[in-house]
């Protein structure tokens, strides 16, 4: 087995607008089962922060534990990194935030370490809406040890062993749109051209963004009976709609007819166009984006793209009005109010 | 776009870019990775089989592979595949046990080869195990041709040259060497069942209108003429002061030879800019670094000569323009002409080709260029069983073309002589193997090596000035052998794509480092080019694509850059890529 990539890249390989190539992204070989839709979905990140001129140095990826959790080594291997401890990505990611505002933060988690032993970590970011890029690669099984089902496999899939799972499954994204997360989307490892924009659209976004990626393990899961192979997905996938994710940076080339696109501004100025399919869908309404997901679940589809985007919930640090420096700035004279100002406190309380 | 058809032998032949620009088509990778196995023997057969002289061409081929060969386009320079050549018969044992046997039994067809060159030669060496009894007429006192004569021994040493011209008289060659054939119909009416005819370009092109021409007289030589004359030590010294007129190899040849006999200056003057000239790059480059200045853009105007010796000459400067329908040409500038002394000038400006020796009412047909009419494929001229190879059939090429027209013409000659059609000319023999082994191991190192290219060591410079005889570069060594083989991606190694099992997981399109393979919708060759991942605007080299996938999709892989790394077949978990090693043999005489 190949214990690394050759050098050569492209000889044409593009640069982006801060100068880097794609190559300027990529992390470690994958040491992932050959096939495994983790690696696909590490790509889709790789292209989406080169796409967006992303400085590796100012990512922070986060992680906990399970085959998704790996993958940090895979891609930008010149960001910052923790990998944590199972299901506990999302405290280290919420103290690093606390920390220094200014800074990208990917927080990668599967549907074990979220959806299991981190189901109260994962309410928790949600609840506070933290800037946080939560992502979540999805094969319902626990690749690491062997393909048991996990809480998100749908009753009656089957995996490599054949036994169907008698339990309900937890939909993250329902999930997450209920408890308070200001962007979800879904989208499929095997279909890039989707998943790209949603991760772009993500970063653009303050606030908690959860990307459920159903991510097929071909090791456990990619058996005929299992609804979440490659095949099932991509006969079963409907999509919100599609979109176009365009930078601030970026003038604004095309034209949308009225009434056929919904604009949705983000906090850094880039707008998503929304490619209107069908009048009754509304990413923006939370109920309606709730009851998209039900719909489509009872005709037994699986609904991907963008659904439910929220700019008026605020993030963490505004709600609790933190400075907006990171803290490793912060010198005495910001930290101490001095001894004129101790005198005036304990005047006061005298 | 339709899906290839990787049926097709040519198809993976033209992924191999060394072996599809070799006019010999010789198995580049495969003798290369036999190297680098330290298996110098099959290395050299593989060799020998296909361009019959390793040893020579390893030092002055033309080396057409080189520019083609694909790591040219991934980093600066190619594998150095010419001097690997080297390396197989410079450590290669002496036995000879790759030789054919020769059947003690003749089947009765003789065959006449005119002229003892590298074309004749190969006619030789294939016809000769079929049982043909072969006589070879030559005017000088051993075998070889041009490559004799012309090239010096500081490039190519005679013992390199005996050898490998002796292995093929001792098949059992009848040679009638020091034997100018000066009347072909005297051939033909000895009865031969067919005659090759491989005289080369045999004369140099001289400048008889230039003013003092004739006064300059025997301070002014033609180049190939007087390269013969050093081998044979007819000329052992040369004047102090030399001007080499011409751009080409041979001009290279002329100026490093008198330098070698002494000259105190030597300069090479070229018409064209130097960007023009004829002369292999690395020959360019090796003058230049024993000194020698080469001037471009002056054009001969005259000889001066004073009182009956020659003086100098006059040049005119010239410049390149580009006229309106994008054609460059030479034109004079208004400048005077420049003077440059000197007492001794060499033309190197061209060779052409002469049969002073074919009887017109023989009624071979000749062109307007005074070359034979021959049929491109066979060979065969207007006669029936008068065949022509090597410069002497299209005009002056290089060895390796000449070798490659020996083979051909064998072909049709065996042909010929058992009455069969010669277009029904055997096809190359393929072969496609898979290379895994186990479950994650390949057959062949498909690790990238980072090298650049080694350069090959000489011997000192003072010292190889000083004597003619002296080859100037060493040969590498085992180890730097080595390590240049590792630079070889492998092209033969093929990469093979069964839609029929791919899930579309998508997983070689992420890990291929060169961003070759697209799974996207079809389209014409033109509109699938421009939505690749990565730009792909090498037209000269194919797309590989798939039929309909499940998706409508198909696989399109740009072969440009293609690393032939494997890792798209060990990412792939179905095994939709396969590596296989692609082996296209050239067929031989006597073969169907």
């Amino acid at each position: 087995m190949s214990t690394d990539r050759p050098s050569f890249r492209h000889p044409q390989a593009a640069r982006n607008t801060a100068g880097f190539t794609r190559k300027d992204y990529e992390g470690a070989i994958s040491t992932l089962c050959a096939g495994c839709g983790h690696d696909s979905a590490t790509n889709a990140i790789i292209q989406a922060c080169f796409e967006l001129a992303i400085e590796p140095h100012r990512v922070a990826k986060m992680s906990g534990i399970g085959c998704s959790s790996k993958t940090p080594a895979y891609f930008l291997g010149r960001s910052h990194g923790f990998n944590s401890v199972h299901g506990r990505m999302p405290s280290v990611a919420t103290g690093a935030n606390m920390a220094n505002r200014d800074l990208l933060y990917i927080g990668i988690s599967g549907d074990g370490d979220t959806a299991s032993i981190g189901m109260g970590q994962f309410a928790h970011a949600l609840r506070r809406n933290l800037n946080l890029n939560y992502i979540c690669m999805n094969n319902g099984c626990y690749g690491l040890t062997k393909g048991q089902d996990s809480a998100t496999a749908d009753r009656g899939s089957a995996g490599k062993k054949g036994v169907p799972n008698p339990y309900s499954a937890i939909d993250l994204c329902e999930l997450a749109i209920e408890l308070g997360a200001s962007y979800v989307a879904r989208g499929f490892s095997g279909d890039k051209q989707q998943l790209v924009p949603l991760i772009k659209g993500a970063f653009a976004h303050s606030g908690l963004a959860f990307i459920d990626i159903i991510s097929p393990c071909v090791t456990f899961n990619n058996t005929a009976t299992s609804t979440k192979s490659y095949e099932y997905v991509r006969e079963h996938i409907e999509a919100t709609n599609t979109f176009d994710f365009i930078p601030l940076q970026q003038e604004i080339l095309a034209h949308y007819p009225e009434g056929t696109s919904q604009e949705v501004v983000m906090h850094d100025g880039s707008i998503i166009h929304l490619h209107k399919t069908d009048a009754g869908r509304d990413v923006t309404n939370r109920r309606k984006a709730v009851d998209s997901l039900e719909e489509e679940k009872a005709k037994g589809r699986l609904l991907t793209g963008l659904l439910y985007v929220n700019q008026n919930i605020m993030e963490t640090h505004d709600i609790i009005n933190s400075t907006l420096r990171p803290l490793n700035s912060l010198t005495e004279a910001d930290l101490c109010p001095g001894n004129t100002a101790l005198q005036k406190i304990n005047a006061g309380l005298r | 776009m339709k899906p290839t058809n990787i049926d097709n032998p040519e198809y993976f032949h033209k992924v191999i870019d060394c072996q599809y620009a070799c006019p010999a088509h010789t198995p580049v990778p495969e003798y290369i990775r036999m190297i680098s196995q330290g298996k110098y023997d099959e290395a050299f057969k593989i060799n020998w089989i296909s361009n019959v002289f390793p040893g020579v061409l390893g030092r002055i081929c033309d080396r057409p592979c080189e520019p083609a060969c694909r790591r040219s386009r991934v980093e600066e320079n190619p594998v150095a595949i010419c001097r690997l050549k080297r390396v197989a018969a410079d450590f290669k044992s002496p036995g000879a046990d790759f030789l054919p046997e020769v059947p003690a039994e003749k089947n009765g067809k003789r065959i006449a080869l005119i002229g003892g060159g590298p074309a004749s030669l190969t006619v030789a060496r294939d016809l000769l195990p079929l049982g043909y009894t072969v006589d070879l007429y030559d005017n000088q006192k051993k075998a070889g041709g041009f490559i004799r004569t012309q090239v010096p021994s500081f490039r190519l040493p005679e013992k390199v040259l005996n050898e490998e011209v002796d292995r093929i008289l001792d098949m059992g060659v009848n040679t009638h060497l020091n034997c100018q054939v000066d009347s072909l119909k005297k051939i033909v009416d000895l009865g031969y069942d067919a005659i090759f005819v491989g005289t080369g370009a045999p004369r140099g092109r001289d400048l008889p209108d230039l003013p003092g021409r004739s006064e300059g007289g025997d301070a002014i030589h033609i180049g190939i003429d007087w390269l013969a004359a050093v081998l044979y030590r007819h000329v052992i010294r040369s004047g102090p002061k030399v001007l080499v007129l011409g751009g080409g190899n041979t001009s290279m040849d002329c100026c490093r030879t008198a330098k070698r006999l002494d000259a105190e200056e030597v300069t090479v003057v070229v018409r064209s800019p130097k960007a023009d000239m004829k002369a292999s790059p690395w020959e360019i480059e090796d003058a230049e670094e024993e000194g020698i200045p080469i001037i471009d853009n002056h054009a001969p105007l005259e000889f001066v000569i004073d009182s009956g010796k020659l003086v100098g000459m006059h040049f005119q400067k010239m410049t390149a323009e580009t006229d309106g329908s994008g054609n460059r040409r030479l034109v004079p500038t208004t400048e005077p002409p420049v003077f440059m002394p000197c007492d001794q000038v060499l033309l190197a400006v061209g060779q052409v080709n002469a049969f002073p020796f074919i009887e017109p009412e023989l009624g071979i047909k000749m062109t307007e260029r005074g070359l034979p009419e021959l049929d491109p494929t066979t060979h065969q001229s207007s006669i029936p069983n008068i065949f022509f190879g090597g410069d002497a059939a299209f005009g002056p090429k290089n060895v390796i073309t000449a070798v490659a027209h020996g083979h051909q013409a064998a072909i049709s000659i065996d042909l010929f002589c058992r009455g069969q059609d010669l277009h029904d000319r055997p096809a190359p023999s393929t072969n496609l193997v898979s290379q895994k082994m186990g479950l994650q191991d390949l057959l062949y190192d498909s690790r990238v090596a980072t090298d650049h290219r080694y350069a090959v060591p000489t011997v000192d410079r003072a010292k190889s000035l000083k004597n003619r005889l002296l080859e100037v570069e060493l040969g590498f060594s085992k180890k730097t052998g080595h390590q240049e083989a590792s630079r070889c991606l492998n092209c033969d190694v093929q990469t093979i794509f069964d839609f029929s099992t791919c899930i579309e997981c998508d997983s070689c399109v992420d890990i291929c480092p060169e961003s070759c393979i697209t799974f996207t919708d079809n389209g014409d060759e033109e509109d699938l080019r421009t939505r690749l991942l990565a730009p792909s605007d090498n037209k000269q080299q194919a797309l590989y694509i798939s039929p309909a996938l499940p998706t409508g999709r198909v696989m399109v892989k740009d072969e440009n850059v293609c690393l032939h790394c494997g890792l798209c077949a060990e990412r792939c978990p179905t095994s939709s890529w396969e590596m296989m090693k692609f082996t296209y043999n050239c067929p031989t005489a006597g073969e169907k």
